[in-house]
């Protein structure tokens, strides 16, 4: 027969200050391992949703990102011409020849420059990206030097709010409107027309080509026809793909730091729970042999124990949980490694990490509660009896 | 001297508990020296930085390179000493995970201004001579197995094709200096460029600008961006800290994030701490008020738990601090040329013992005021 529950949560109870710095704790321990998983997640949900799978990125080969790559009109018309490409409403085929650099742009608060995406694209690349919707003031007029811009950029840097002008490239560029691309990459990136761009940077050749496939099923097809051709020196990768692999490093580096530090910081949780719990055990020895005496078999007592840590824990799991889920209203911004680029992600809070967190401060609990329940269920009735 | 042993003594009456307790703050004050070190590893490129040294680059952004021909302009300039050049190369070495940087250098007037990289004459000769030749650190050195003579083969991101460097010297340099940097001559890859892009040809990422006063370093960058205004390719010219500063702004968040953690660690552990000194002090409520009752006051009694709880804070900082060197070392080593610098620098320990303290008086402070405050009846009446 196992004791009641609630003769377990009035223990919990009983010392308050004792409880609330254990369950504090672990409750930070928690509120650190959460966001970190949010974090990673929130950059890997901005950089997968970027990309549509039925589209294909061309940039030159080993080039890794656009703003290295180049592709010469001669090779775009090649790509152009190739068969699975799919035709858009006005009978053109859906590809968008792009212009990918990066400028040195001040942020609003702290004057700090930091490089942005300038991305010249034709009108069709628009179409290619169905998740970018202007929000605020007009599409660029092709032929001018006005640009949209991202509104997580236009929000952070200098001269990039609507009706602001940008220099770069020894011209005046006018914002005339802001796009919401659904918390993609795309937020942080500011575009123009294609071949306006080209000639402001003296450019001869695109940085990449978008394109949209009649059918996702002939991507294998189109990549081999590319990668094949001898007169091509590009390779072709499914956006989504082409995103999620510049993400990598990043992700890599945050999972890997954050997990390190929650492991480290779990140690000291645990600990503390054990420390709690020794204490608690100690402080009724004399209570433990009334129960013992009384025909509460050593298991119940494990069990009672067990139970007295795991609530800490889940008590500390949701605290940390609670406070976690408030880092959900910020948005973080960092230079992505591998395309040097600005990046805007926010924390992101999925079913995953709820349980992932909770599990967690609970098999604290447990590994703080065990050695110590073990000790309350060993205790000779008489020794135990005696101690008061 | 009796009052230190009553204090050792008490410290040590539960052996379990304040075993546990320390194992805590050694995990806690490590891990907080560790991260502050991850944080001065980022710092580390301008910290290293010469003040007598101004970087040129192009005002659009670095990815834009400036013609060669600026040079010769730069070094007309009033207070400048000398002038280099350097060009991000971005080349893998077999996979993507090897990452290190590589820069195509104009050697000899490179060479001449980083008199922090100790090469010998010999090797040095070597790699002005070799067209094909290439210096690393000697970190880098080490953790690829490279010897003087190896063939370095580099696959080009920027520059494509397969590229072949002789390796012909390996630096040292002090602690604080980059030596997971590989350099070569810009001259062999501007041939190799000119034959396959013309158009890129003679251009370079960065000028690097020798002062003769370090004292003009805001004259001399103001005149030669004025130099180039409204040119096809504008400079901007800043101090080489400012400029490596300007690398460190750009991860500014994940930094933030890491200092923030560093703290969080030592508020985890206080909160262990002080749950020690709570339990410790309520269940000897009755000693306490017994010495109350011979005649110590309050202020002693008080005194006594802030000397145990300072006492187990810093043997716990203080062995965290043995600990913290290898565990450091240990990381460098698995995270290889992501950090090319990285010590625990004397600063960091000091903060370690300052953090050990720190935990020692915060959990100290509730049970001595109220073991001080309690009437001694109270004391004396209570149950552990």
């Amino acid at each position: 027969m196992g004791l009641p529950f609630a003769y377990i949560a009035r223990n919990i109870a009983r010392r308050r200050l004792t409880t609330a710095l254990t369950a504090g704790g672990m409750a930070l321990v928690v509120y650190v391992f959460a966001t970190v998983l949010m974090l990673a997640a929130g950059l890997e949900a901005t950089l997968v949703t970027t990309g549509r799978p039925d589209n294909v990125v061309v940039i030159r080969r080993a080039a890794q990102t656009e703003v290295q790559s180049g592709v010469d009109r001669t090779q775009a018309g090649v790509v152009q011409s190739l068969p699975d490409i799919a035709i858009g409403g006005d009978g053109q085929k859906l590809v968008s020849k792009e212009v990918v650099v990066l400028i040195n742009l001040p942020k609003r608060e702290s004057g700090k420059p930091s490089n942005v995406v300038i991305r010249g694209v034709m009108p069709v690349g628009v179409d290619l990206r169905p998740q970018v919707k202007l929000v605020e003031g007009r599409m660029f007029r092709p032929g001018t030097a006005e640009v949209i811009a991202g509104r997580s950029i236009a929000s952070r840097f200098q001269g990039a709010g609507l009706g602001e002008t940008l220099r770069f490239a020894s011209a005046d560029w006018t914002v005339v409107g802001i796009f919401d691309a659904g918390r993609t990459g795309f937020d942080s990136e500011i575009w123009g027309d294609s071949e306006q761009m080209m000639q402001a940077f003296r450019r001869l050749a695109f940085s990449a080509l978008v394109l949209r496939l009649a059918d996702t099923e002939r991507f294998d097809a189109v990549k081999q026809q590319i990668e094949s051709d001898p007169r091509l020196t590009l390779e072709a990768k499914r956006e989504t793909r082409f995103y999620a692999d510049q993400s990598e490093m990043l992700s890599k580096f945050i999972s890997y730091l954050g997990t390190t530090i929650s492991i480290i910081f779990s140690v000291g949780a645990v600990i503390g729970a054990m420390i709690t719990m020794y204490a608690s055990v100690a402080s009724r020895t004399a209570e433990i042999g009334t129960l013992r005496a009384l025909g509460f078999s050593r298991t119940a007592i494990l069990v009672a124990f067990l139970v007295e840590a795991l609530l800490l824990g889940a008590i500390g799991g949701i605290v940390g949980l609670v406070a976690a889920s408030f880092m959900q209203a910020l948005a973080i911004s960092t230079t992505n490694f591998q395309t040097f680029a600005e990046l805007a992600f926010s924390f992101k809070l999925t079913p995953r990490i709820v349980v992932a967190s909770l599990v967690f401060a609970l098999a604290m609990g447990l590994v703080g509660g065990f050695l110590p329940a073990a000790r309350a269920a060993r205790l000779k009735i008489v020794d135990a009896l005696r101690a008061a | 001297m009796l009052l230190s042993r009553l204090v050792a003594k008490n410290a040590f009456r539960h052996k379990l508990r304040t075993a546990l307790t320390v194992v805590g703050i050694v995990v806690a004050i490590t891990a907080f020296g560790l991260l502050r070190t991850i944080v001065d590893a980022w710092y580390a490129g301008a910290n290293a930085s010469s003040s007598a040294r101004l970087v040129t680059r192009s005002a659009v952004s670095l990815v834009f390179s400036l013609p060669l021909t600026y040079a010769q302009k730069i070094r007309q300039v009033d207070g400048v000493k000398s002038v280099s050049w350097a060009n991000w190369f971005g080349g893998v070495y077999i996979s993507e995970r090897n990452f290190f940087p590589q820069f195509a250098i104009d050697a000899p007037t490179y060479l001449d201004m980083y008199p922090e990289f100790l090469l010998a004459a010999v090797e040095r000769k070597a790699f002005v001579t070799d067209r094909k030749g290439a210096v690393v650190g000697r970190k880098l050195a080490q953790q690829y197995g490279w010897k003087v003579g190896d063939t370095i083969p580099l696959r080009g991101t920027i520059y494509s094709g397969n590229w072949n460097f002789t390796l012909r010297g390996i630096y040292d340099a002090d602690k604080g200096v980059d030596q997971s940097t590989m350099y070569f001559h810009w001259e062999y890859l501007n041939e190799s460029i000119r034959k396959l892009y013309p158009r890129r040809a003679d251009q370079t990422g960065v000028f690097i600008v020798q002062l003769k006063d370090p004292a003009q370093a805001a004259e001399v960058s103001a005149a030669i961006d004025a130099m180039f205004k409204n040119s096809l390719a504008e400079t901007l010219t800043e101090t080489e800290k400012a400029f490596q500063l300007s690398f460190v702004a750009m991860t500014e968040s994940i930094l933030l994030a890491i200092q923030a953690v560093s703290f969080v660690v030592i508020v985890i552990i206080m909160a262990v701490m002080a749950n020690t000194m709570a339990m410790t002090a309520r269940e000897r409520g009755s000693e306490y008020a017994t010495l109350k009752a011979l005649g110590f006051s309050g202020g002693f009694v008080a005194r006594l738990i802030l000397a145990e709880s300072l006492g187990i804070a810093l043997l716990g900082g203080a062995l965290a601090i043995l600990l913290t060197g290898p565990i450091a070392r240990a990381f460098a080593d698995r995270m290889g040329t992501l950090f090319p610098i990285f010590f625990v620098s004397e600063e960091t320990m000091l903060f370690q013992v300052a953090a050990a303290f720190g935990v020692g008086v915060v959990a100290a402070a509730f049970p001595m005021w109220r073991t001080a405050s309690v009437r001694i009846v109270d004391g004396l009446r209570a149950v552990a």
